[in-house]
């Protein structure tokens, strides 16, 4: 009886679910195949191991902390950490004022103070400069070759800082190998050092500490301008010092300018390493300084950012520091897929008490929910480095009852309409209809709890949160393309259509049988029939179309012989036949 | 099955009936009174059991570990600071938890150290949790945040969804029932209030809500036509509703309760207190009391919020007249009667 357009659009609509999947299979392949991805979700650090440390910053004056200044943090531990060799650290920024850093294994004491340390910035003038690499052993001055200084050094530009040690480290430093980017703590303020510029691929031998960052009011980048104000087309950045740094840096550029070169320059460091050396041209009297150079917007607001944060050292104080053995994590992973798995077991073996064989359309559309979920999971891992927690697989587990829970919505209405009278087939449409809006607003419901838990949360709640979300949204593609096709196909079939006592679809046990059984054949009412005790009221609330049709005093007489009958005896109910 | 669908159909049909509206006046009395006890006993163990993610302070769980005796535990902790209060239990088979409040971010790792000597275990074994105080309170105000800004947006939601506050408003009500119930009994049994309970917490509003929506929906439909329907007076459609879903209800809980009910059992038992039992456990006791809220509590609010309104009430009034007036029909022959109308 069904015209071919419902079914072929069930077709359809399997055939959409299987190109998602098909789709995200592909994506996931091409994936494996460029080494991107190795198939599995990625794991958080409580299933994998690690240390966990959450960050606030602290800033010695107490001033608040900007949000530019906190990403500049993030940046400047995300180097550090790098810089001491951890790898496959993470760090994140979490709300408006928690750096998370994530990493395996467990920080030694020097990574961990690393990242508490706050940024050292520093203003140095430059008194020599070398070659990027280390001079060859055998062209170098020996040490006992070079004079020891003759006077005391009388400003930060005096070469009298060098000390035939100091030449000696200034020769061999080579600042193409590996370590020399590292985080340089402790920089000695009244002794000269030397230091790397990879900007400009050159060596310095540096003066004393001239001026501290700390003493940089504000800093900022803009395009240059002419003496009279008309916009040049190359990028500087402007910087301001506090009164007693302005003062520190007008004695500096007056000394600096008219130098010869490399002592005209000055170096600002961050962490022991040159961000920018630039030469001095004038002498600054107010303390606000322009530095301009071989800028792009990117590099000059870089730099803005650097003396911006230099300005304000934040320390980090640690908030919570979870460790977790690896082992452990592993045993949590192991477990909880076990208590997933007898979760699923659990609720299949119930769904085929209650459903019989439509348990199977429910064990499958799980399944592929499953899957949907975990290539989403996998490919999530991929472009957004998404880990999978033991509280996101908590919440997997807990959605396999939330997900079934659509599927009974969607049965308990079809059931409705067969107690209504109505053959499988149309029942199936109906309870759609009526179970389609339900799903959907219930699912909604879900992830707005998904959204809401994951924007406001912290921590590991976000996990669970965001796998909440994902599976809401997976039950979903799965009850529209997947739970309600196919029984659109099986009701069509003989075994459900025929109302087999397996299909969970019997209508005699919904005290109904089709009275309508397609081709235009009406089922005879027999009173005698084995199950009339249930069906006799229910074919009278099938007949509620002929009833309404009744007047009031026809209906009411009928109900009043039904009670009559009811009372006389509960197995005998008026015949009753569809017009 | 058969009976299970007998009962169905009998519900559905009206022909078995659970007063869930009827009696509302006593199923409210009975969750006023579970509150109150929940409430008290809370109070008499001197409030909730905060988890240290709340306090602060510092955790260790060793794993594998086969002398399982507590003082160990408790003296690496007053090794490292002398007037320092440590608890150490045994929370699953070779599982030793120590807990402390006074170390700082340093001495967590010393004990940690402490600890895996003692117990003579591997680094590997060692878990350690710190918590600075600060970020305790931090957590806390995230939460409470959280559950307000989802209150506020499902009241929103389910307003424009059922387009009438009424029905918003029931649901709100029993959802905020739920989470207090759920809570008393956290604080009455004395469960530890952790973080993943609290997640619990917020993923049994989102359930329970759930719950409530497809009830509502059932009842929408069955008050739709009121003006067609001269044989159920307003109370009784409310409650056939329920009736009618009532498979479902309990099913989804079933359903929902049987994964549940496999994490916390592992989780519980094998693995001890953490992540899985805590969000478990909370999930577990929330479904309960979710359905059993929405039947007992959301329904019967809702028809009696729309008790005052003057049309309903000369509606039933009409009803019930016609029903006194008319010998052979009697009131308890509800469900008979059903089977004519709608």
């Amino acid at each position: 009886m069904a015209s071919k357009t419902p079914q072929s659009r069930a077709r359809r609509s399997l055939a959409w679910l299987t190109a998602i999947l098909v789709g995200l299979g592909i994506i996931l392949g091409i994936g494996i195949a460029t080494n991107n991805s190795n198939g599995v979700p990625l794991l958080a650090l409580d299933l994998e191991g690690g240390t966990q440390m959450v960050l606030s910053p602290e800033t010695s004056t107490g001033e608040a902390v900007t949000s530019d200044q906190m990403s500049q943090a993030v940046e400047i531990i995300r180097q550090r950490v790098d810089g001491s060799g951890v790898s496959e650290a993470e760090i994140n920024t979490q709300g408006d004022n928690n750096v998370v850093v994530s990493m395996p294994g467990s920080p030694d004491e020097q990574t961990r103070q690393l990242i508490q340390a706050s940024a050292n910035m520093e203003f140095r003038s430059v008194i020599t400069s070398g070659p990027f690499t280390a001079v060859p052993e055998e062209e170098r001055t020996d040490v006992s070759d070079v004079p020891e200084p003759d006077a005391e050094p009388e400003h930060g530009s005096d070469p009298n800082w060098i000390t035939p040690e100091l030449y000696e480290e200034f020769q061999s430093t080579d600042c193409t190998a590996s370590d020399a980017n590292q985080i340089r703590e402790n920089l000695p303020a009244d002794e000269a050092i030397v230091a790397c510029d990879f900007d400009t691929g050159s060596k310095y031998i540096l003066g004393p500490l001239e001026i501290s960052g700390d003493q940089i009011d504000s800093a900022d980048h803009g395009m240059s301008q002419t003496p009279t104000g008309v916009s040049a087309s190359s990028w500087v950045v402007n910087i301001a010092f506090e009164d007693e740094g302005a003062e520190s840096f007008r004695e500096v550029t007056q000394r600096l300018t008219g130098m010869n070169p490399p002592q005209n320059q000055f170096a600002i460091l961050l962490d022991g390493q040159i961000v920018s050396a630039p030469a001095s041209q004038a002498v600054i009297t107010d303390g606000r300084a322009q530095i301009s150079g071989d800028f792009n917007e990117e590099s000059a607001a870089q730099l803005a950012e650097q003396l911006e944060y230099g300005a304000l050292p934040i320390s980090f104080e640690v908030e919570s520091e979870q460790q977790i053995s690896a082992t452990l994590g592993q045993d949590q992973l192991f477990w909880g897929l076990v208590a997933g798995l007898i979760g699923l077991g659990l609720v299949a073996i119930y769904q085929f008490f209650q459903y019989r064989a439509l348990g199977l359309v429910t064990l499958s559309s799980i399944v592929i929910m499953g899957l949907l979920t975990y290539l989403s999971i996998v490919l999530l891992g991929w472009s957004d480095n998404y880990r999978l927690s033991l509280a996101g697989i908590a919440g997997i587990i807990v959605s396999i009852g939330l997900t079934a829970d659509s599927f009974i919505v969607y049965f308990e209405r079809i059931k409705d309409e067969m107690r209504n009278g109505r053959p499988i087939e149309s029942a199936v449409n109906y309870g759609w209809d009526r179970a389609k809006r339900t799903i959907t607003v219930s699912k909604l419901v879900n992830v707005l709890a998904a959204v809401v838990l994951y924007f406001v949360a912290v921590g590991n709640v976000r996990g669970f949160a965001f796998t909440l979300g994902l599976t809401s949204i997976a039950d979903l593609i799965v009850v529209f393309l997947f739970t309600h096709p196919v029984m659109k196909l099986l009701a069509t079939t003989k075994f459900f259509a025929g109302g087999h006592p397996m299909s969970g679809m019997d209508p005699s046990l919904l005290g109904q049988k089709p009275l309508y059984q397609g081709a235009g054949r009406v089922r005879e009412f027999r009173p005698d029939d084995a199950v009339a005790p249930k069906r006799g009221k229910k074919n009278t609330r099938s007949s509620k179309e002929a009833q309404k049709r009744q007047t009031i005093a026809e209906r009411r007489a009928a109900e009043r012989a039904e009670v009559l009958q009811t009372t006389t005896s509960s197995d005998q109910k008026p015949a009753r036949e569809d017009s | 099955m058969s009976r299970l669908a007998t009962w169905g159909n009998e519900l559905y049909a009206g022909k078995k009936s659970y007063p869930f509206v009827q009696k509302w006046k006593t199923w409210f009395a009975v969750a006023l009174i579970l509150l109150a006890v929940a409430a008290g006993i809370t109070a008499l163990r001197g409030g909730f059991n905060m988890g240290i993610d709340f306090r602060g302070g510092s955790e260790f769980t060793v794993s594998g570990v086969e002398n399982t005796d507590p003082v160990i535990g408790e003296e690496a902790v007053t090794e490292v600071i002398s007037e320092a209060e440590a608890t150490a239990t045994n929370i699953a088979g070779g599982t030793i938890r120590v807990q402390t409040t006074e170390l700082s971010d340093e001495q967590t790792l010393e004990v940690a150290e402490n600890l895996q000597q003692g117990y003579n275990v591997t680094a590997e074994d060692v878990t350690s949790n710190f918590v600075g105080p600060t970020w305790g309170q931090a957590v806390s105000e995230q939460m409470f945040i959280g559950l307000i800004v989802f209150l506020v947006l499902v009241s929103l939601y389910l307003a424009i969804y059922f387009r009438t506050w009424k029905m918003s408003a029931a649901a709100i009500v029993g959802l905020l029932y739920v989470v207090m119930l759920t809570v008393g009994i956290y604080g009455a049994v004395g469960f530890e209030v952790t973080p993943p309970a609290i997640i619990g917490f917020l993923l049994i509003l989102s359930y329970s809500l759930y719950d409530t929506v497809v009830v509502f929906d059932k009842i929408r439909e069955n008050t739709q036509n009121l003006a067609e329907d001269r044989q159920r007076t307003f109370d009784e459609l409310v409650n056939l509703a329920v009736n009618q879903t009532l498979v479902r209800s309990i099913t989804t809980s079933v359903v929902g309760i049987l994964p549940v009910g496999s994490i916390l059992f592992i989780g519980a038992g094998l693995l001890g207190a953490g992540t899985l039992r805590d969000i478990s456990l909370s999930i577990f006791v929330g479904i309960i009391v979710g359905t059993v809220a929405t039947l007992f509590i959301q329904a019967p609010l809702y028809a009696l919020f729309r008790k005052s309104e003057d049309d309903l009430q000369a509606r039933d009034e009409r009803i019930l007249r016609r029903r006194g007036t008319d010998a052979e029909q009697e009131i308890e022959n509800e469900s008979t009667e059903s089977a004519a109308s709608q």
